[in-house]
């Protein structure tokens, strides 16, 4: 009954014989094939460099990224940050990255919200809401995304100009000029009291981290919305309110031909925007629907036997479980939300593809714009799915 | 025994209970259940009829299907302008034959038309399990090479059709199916590369599926259009479809090696080891053991990927490609018919799900059949 690492015929290893220059050898024929491959691949890669270079020198191209200094010219509609045409490539192409990092964000943002609504619909006991949540899905899937973006731009271009917009809802106006939003004047105790929100955010996440720790001790569970609703509502209000409380309404309305004041959507931002949130809920909704099917049965009945009530069942049991089998197909999810922004292009939002072949149109620089499309979605491909793998590893599975 | 007395009276009869079957109880159960059940059902119905009314009413009563031709000798649109709140079918109606088959020489029509009928054909043998063996490779073959005779022509007594003129549905085919059969392979290889021992081969692999899958299908189509040219030796130069066709099938590569591998690792590794103990070389151990099994599992996802490639197709668009997206959208600028988008999106759409939603269906009733094991 002696343990096994013990044993000395375990810790016998295999002899480690030379090498033999002979195919019957493996270690000869893996680097033999080893070698071709590379070389095979390494020699295409540098006939078609040598064919650049070579191309490069007739047409008189010079390379390099020196253009990104140069007065870019070109108009943007819209922007995050302070840009006119007489600024340079590299302000253009931050404004392209910063326009796609916006409608990604919002999209990712209103996908989750729809899709994990569509998922949960999709299970309801009402026949009417799980039929209509599946054909909804089972439609967005089926048609591709260019097309509905095409689609949804075509509808609102159809629509009637500012003078006779259609008006939903007080103060918001949806015209062929896009949609108007009313909103209020930005002014700094506004900053500060969004300052002071993103505190008390983190500041109730470590409280509730410092409760949970206490309840691990001692068993006893503690409140932690008391001090949730202080530190992110209470604190900013009274920020605020210190300050002054400033509000100034800003509702948009009808001067000439078009609108003043408000937020303004352009057209182009809301199809692009509705095109990429209704077309991926559709995928996060059939994500949403396995993973909360795949909790066990027994893992609800357990939980009610134990005598918790149904909202914590959802919260405690399901909803971790649930969250692991999720988490994976929904980061390729928001990857494919930020790619497929790319197809912004084609209805006229200025994003980092558009901008990007705008200037290797006018500066002739084709490698160098590829190469700074690329290398952004790379960036920003890597930094999601380095945050989902962090956030995976924390929620996984603590396997022996 | 004999002593018991028989009840002074019966027990008052019972109501029968709600009846559990028939229409009644299947209403009661699935859409009145509760209160909150009751509201979100009249709710939901209350907006489904109106909107429906309101689709039907453009779409067929309210509706214009065609448009006298006008003094100019161009289609008079007036009526269509003057009915905003019904569809203009007449634009389908006068540009079908350009949105499915875009500039091919209007006489040879029937070409295009019997080659989206192979495609379909192909498609169907396909799906079939008797045709998952090596026949697949022939079939595939004869119907590709009849396929390119029909476009081309310039044999049999076909007149030659240059490649410039193509559009429409059949190059929407071409890209996803021509992609498909050359992507297919190339994943094979790069799967079996990235599960290797063999790391330089590996780390090339891995290099190649993470960086097509980190960018959008857009760029690689634009280093495609605009790129392309610059990689070649001067005076070698290859048309726009084919680029096009070659970034395709490298982007369909990537995602598709990654379907693959996952069945690759679904195989017990038991079937990897027994195949090592029978002594057979690696390819042998790949083609007779590990693929056959492996494939099988995967063919579920491949075929949702496939939709997925149907669907992505419509992004040459792009740059410039005929496709029955672009042909759509041409169709439509003509100032005439400028502004009656939604009809044309709204047709293309159908032809679009169609296709993909058969092929969502197949996968999935697939995918039930090959769990059926499992449920028991």
């Amino acid at each position: 009954m002696s343990s096994a690492p013990e044993d000395p015929r375990y810790a016998r290893q295999a002899p480690r014989r030379p090498l033999r220059l002979s195919w019957a050898d493996e270690r000869v024929r893996n680097l033999f094939w080893q070698v071709l491959v590379v070389g095979l691949v390494g020699g295409a890669i540098y006939w078609l460099w040598s064919n650049t270079v070579h191309n490069l020198e007739v047409r008189r191209i010079a390379t390099g990224f020196d253009f990104l200094g140069r007065e870019a010219g070109l108009p943007i509609a819209e922007s995050l940050i302070p840009y006119d045409p007489s600024m340079t490539y590299l302000r253009a192409l931050t404004v392209g990255v910063l326009n796609t990092l916006k409608v990604a964000v919002v999209g990712i943002v209103l996908a989750t919200i729809l899709g994990t609504f569509l998922g949960i619909a999709r299970l309801s006991r009402n026949w009417l809401v799980a039929k209509l949540a599946y054909w909804y899905v089972e439609v967005v899937r089926d048609l591709p995304l260019l097309l509905q973006l095409l689609f949804w731009y075509a509808l609102l271009q159809g629509l009637p100009g500012p003078r006779q917009a259609l008006n939903p809802i007080e103060g918001v106006y949806l015209s062929n000029r896009g949609l108007k939003l009313p909103f209020f004047v930005w002014e700094a105790a506004h900053s500060w009291a969004l300052l002071a929100f993103a505190l008390g955010v983190v500041a109730t996440l470590l409280y509730r981290r410092a409760m949970r720790a206490r309840q691990m001790r001692d068993g006893a569970p503690r409140r932690v919305w008391p001090f949730a609703l202080l530190a992110m509502l209470g604190a900013p209000l009274a920020v605020w309110a210190a300050m002054g409380a400033p509000f100034t309404p800003d509702v948009p309305v009808l001067r000439g031909f078009n609108f003043r004041g408000g937020v303004d959507v352009s057209p182009e931002f809301f199809a692009l925007l509705l095109g990429l949130t209704l077309y991926t809920a559709g995928f996060i909704a059939e994500i949403v629907r396995a993973g909360i099917l795949s909790v066990h049965q027994g893992q609800w009945e357990a939980a009610q036997a134990l005598g918790l009530p149904r909202g914590r069942v959802m919260n405690l049991v399901v909803l971790p479980q649930a969250l692991r089998v999720i988490i994976p197909p929904m980061t390729s999810q928001f990857l494919n939300i930020t790619k497929n922004s790319s197809l912004a292009v084609a209805i006229g939002y200025q994003d980092i593809v558009s901008i990007a072949n705008t200037t290797l149109n006018q500066t002739g620089q084709a490698i160098e714009g590829i190469a700074i499309i690329m290398l952004v979605y790379l960036t920003i491909s890597l930094s999601i799915s380095l945050f989902m793998n962090w956030y995976n590893a924390k929620i996984a599975l603590v396997e022996r | 025994m004999s002593d018991i007395a028989a009840p002074a009276a019966l027990p008052a009869s019972r109501q029968p209970p709600v009846r559990m079957t028939g229409p009644l109880a299947w209403l009661r159960e699935n859409l009145f259940s509760s209160w909150w059940s009751t509201a979100v059902t009249l709710a939901l119905a209350y907006l489904l009829i109106r909107y429906a009314l309101g689709f039907v009413d453009w779409a067929f009563v309210n509706a214009i299907w065609s448009v006298p031709t006008g003094a100019n000798g161009l289609p008079d649109t007036s009526s269509c302008r003057n009915n905003p709140g019904g569809a203009c079918w007449a634009v389908i109606t006068e540009k079908h034959r350009f949105i499915l088959f875009g500039t091919y020489p209007f006489d040879e029509h029937w070409r295009p038309m019997l080659v989206c009928a192979l495609f379909v054909g192909l498609y169907i043998v396909s799906a079939m399990r008797r045709f998952w063996n090596w026949r697949i490779v022939p079939i595939w073959l004869v119907t590709l090479s009849l396929i390119g005779v029909l476009m081309w022509g310039g044999v049999f007594g076909l007149t030659y059709v240059p490649q410039e003129r193509w559009g429409g549905l059949p190059i929407t085919l071409i890209l996803a199916t021509f992609g498909l059969a050359f992507a297919f392979p190339l994943a094979i290889l790069v799967a079996l590369g990235r599960r290797s021992k063999l790391p330089a081969i590996k780390a090339i692999c891995v290099l190649y599926v993470e960086l097509i899958r980190g960018v959008p299908l857009i760029s690689l189509l634009f280093m495609a259009s605009v790129m392309f040219p610059l990689f070649l030796p001067e005076g070698m130069n290859i048309d726009k479809l084919l680029r096009a066709q070659i970034a395709i099938i490298l982007f369909a590569g990537a995602y598709l090696a990654e379907v693959v591998r996952g069945g690759l690792q679904a195989l017990p590794k038991g079937q990897y080891e027994a195949a090592d103990a029978l002594g057979l070389s690696y390819w042998k151990k790949t083609l007779l053991i590990v693929l056959p099994q492996a494939l099988r599992l995967v063919i579920p996802p491949l075929v949702n990927t496939f939709i997925g490639f149907f669907k992505d197709t419509s992004l040459v668009l792009i740059i410039g490609i005929f496709d029955l997206l672009t042909a759509g959208k041409t169709a439509i600028i003509e100032p005439q018919w400028q502004g009656f988008g939604v009809e044309v999106y709204v047709v293309l759409g159908i032809i679009y799900f169609i296709f993909c939603f058969a092929m969502s269906k197949y996968s999935a009733g697939l995918e039930a059949e090959f769990n059926r094991h499992r449920r028991r």
